[in-house]
């Protein structure tokens, strides 16, 4: 968490608080993740249980958006089959820079049980996958982490989103 | 004598077939006289080639040029005023056909018939759509996945797979996995045909390790910096323990009390 108290004893009693560029502005970028309200299958009804008051993912500041233009984090909740794959690109591409994306369950990873000609083999093969979250379908709780794993992540990179490496291995 | 197959590979393969299975088939029952059944073959006997009953369902062999007049009867004579389902079998291998079936429910008698028919590939099929709207979705679908046409459908489109789909997965030709056309699709769709090399061929095993993939995997003993060539082979690295876990509780170094006070 980042450190967003005034230390008054250690800035000799200033209201000032130091840090970089980089820390405040992840700061603000992972304590207002914004996913995408963007079900596929049945892995959709765990993360609506997620976004729902039991579990409560307003508290962390991920609040379900229904725009792309609006939204930071793509979850992949669910099969994508082939026949839709060229959407789900869409609405990637119409979300605005930053973008993290979940792949969520089994499906979404690998194509899970759906081995077949109609199945997407792992949503990696259309957008850039910054957190793999195993399971079918993965409990709310198991999300949420995974939503603090890239929370994580995201204090970690840099604020310039040209330097990370995962930029550079994005695909176009 | 049967001759052997190794069953080493079974579980490792996605399905396996036995040469000798023989599907089971379920008993087929006559039509006795005086019930309902009777009185439906009377009305449809000028269209019946065969007919018995199966699990309690009515079954009638026609001739798939007629389908349309019998069951236009079966609709208005009979009282069959849903068609339930509507769809084919992949007969291809074995007669060189696809048997179409047609099942419909009287709601009055409680009765179910299946109307079956044989058309050859190539061959189109009657629409039904102008007695049961319910036929739409079923005929579109069965042109979906056997490449079957329906004569006179007011909307003879792909109904599951995407417009540009080529080939009919229900065919018992059509691979499980899909054939070149379906396993690049989504990236020749999105990225086009030149992004097939970037993105690499579909991976149908996912418990597969690539030895050589340093950014997906590492060996123990062997880590490598990400992204690391390793086709000549890595040096092998000692593994570091912490040393809270190299506490040697052997070692006498605590005082044991050996009487009790």
């Amino acid at each position: 968490m980042a450190q967003h108290q005034v230390n008054y004893a250690s800035t000799a009693g200033l209201p000032i608080a130091l840090t970089t560029v980089d820390h405040l502005v992840n700061w603000g970028r992972s304590n207002s993740l914004w996913p995408l309200t963007y079900g596929l299958a049945c892995c959709a009804i765990e993360m609506m249980a997620s976004g729902a008051s039991r579990y409560d993912f307003d508290r962390m500041g991920t609040i379900f958006r229904a725009s792309p233009r609006q939204a930071d984090v793509m979850i992949l909740a669910g099969t994508l089959s082939k026949k839709h794959a060229e959407f789900a690109r869409r609405l990637y591409d119409q979300m605005t820079e930053p973008k993290w994306v979940i792949s969520m369950g089994s499906c979404a990873n690998t194509g899970g049980m759906f081995n077949t000609y109609a199945t997407v083999q792992g949503v990696d093969r259309i957008v850039p996958v910054d957190i793999y979250l195993p399971g079918c379908a993965p409990r709310p709780e198991t999300l949420q982490y995974a939503m603090m794993m890239l929370q994580k992540k995201i204090r970690r990179e840099s604020a310039n989103m040209k330097k990370n490496t995962k930029q550079n291995l994005r695909l176009v | 004598m049967r001759k052997y197959t190794p069953k080493d590979n079974v579980q490792a393969k996605s399905y396996y077939t036995d040469r000798f299975w023989v599907a089971p088939r379920v008993p087929r029952a006559a039509i006795e006289a005086g019930t309902h059944f009777a009185e439906v073959l009377e009305a449809m006997k000028a269209y019946a080639k065969e007919s018995y009953i199966e699990i309690g369902t009515l079954v009638i062999h026609i001739d798939a040029k007629e389908n349309f007049e019998a069951i236009k009867t079966l609709k208005e004579t009979c009282g069959y005023t849903q068609c339930s389902e509507q769809s084919a079998v992949d007969y291809l291998a074995q007669d060189g056909e696809f048997e179409l079936f047609y099942q419909f429910l009287n709601v009055k008698e409680a009765k179910r018939v299946r109307i079956v028919c044989r058309i050859k590939e190539g061959e189109a099929i009657e629409s039904i759509v102008p007695l049961f709207n319910s036929a739409n979705f079923a005929e579109r679908e069965m042109f979906d996945m056997f490449g079957i046409k329906v004569n006179n459908h007011p909307f003879l489109k792909r109904i599951l797979m995407p417009d540009d789909w080529e080939g009919h997965p229900l065919l018992k030709t059509y691979p499980l996995h899909g054939d070149e056309f379906a396993s690049w699709y989504e990236v020749d769709k999105i990225f086009g045909k030149e992004y097939r090399d970037i993105i690499g061929p579909e991976n149908r095993d996912p418990a597969r390790i690539d030895r050589y993939d340093t950014k997906r995997f590492s060996r123990v003993g062997y880590e490598v910096p990400f992204g690391e060539d390793i086709t000549e082979g890595e040096t092998e690295k000692p593994v570091e323990y912490s040393e809270t876990l190299l506490v040697d509780y052997n070692k006498k170094s605590g005082k044991q009390l050996d009487h009790r006070k």
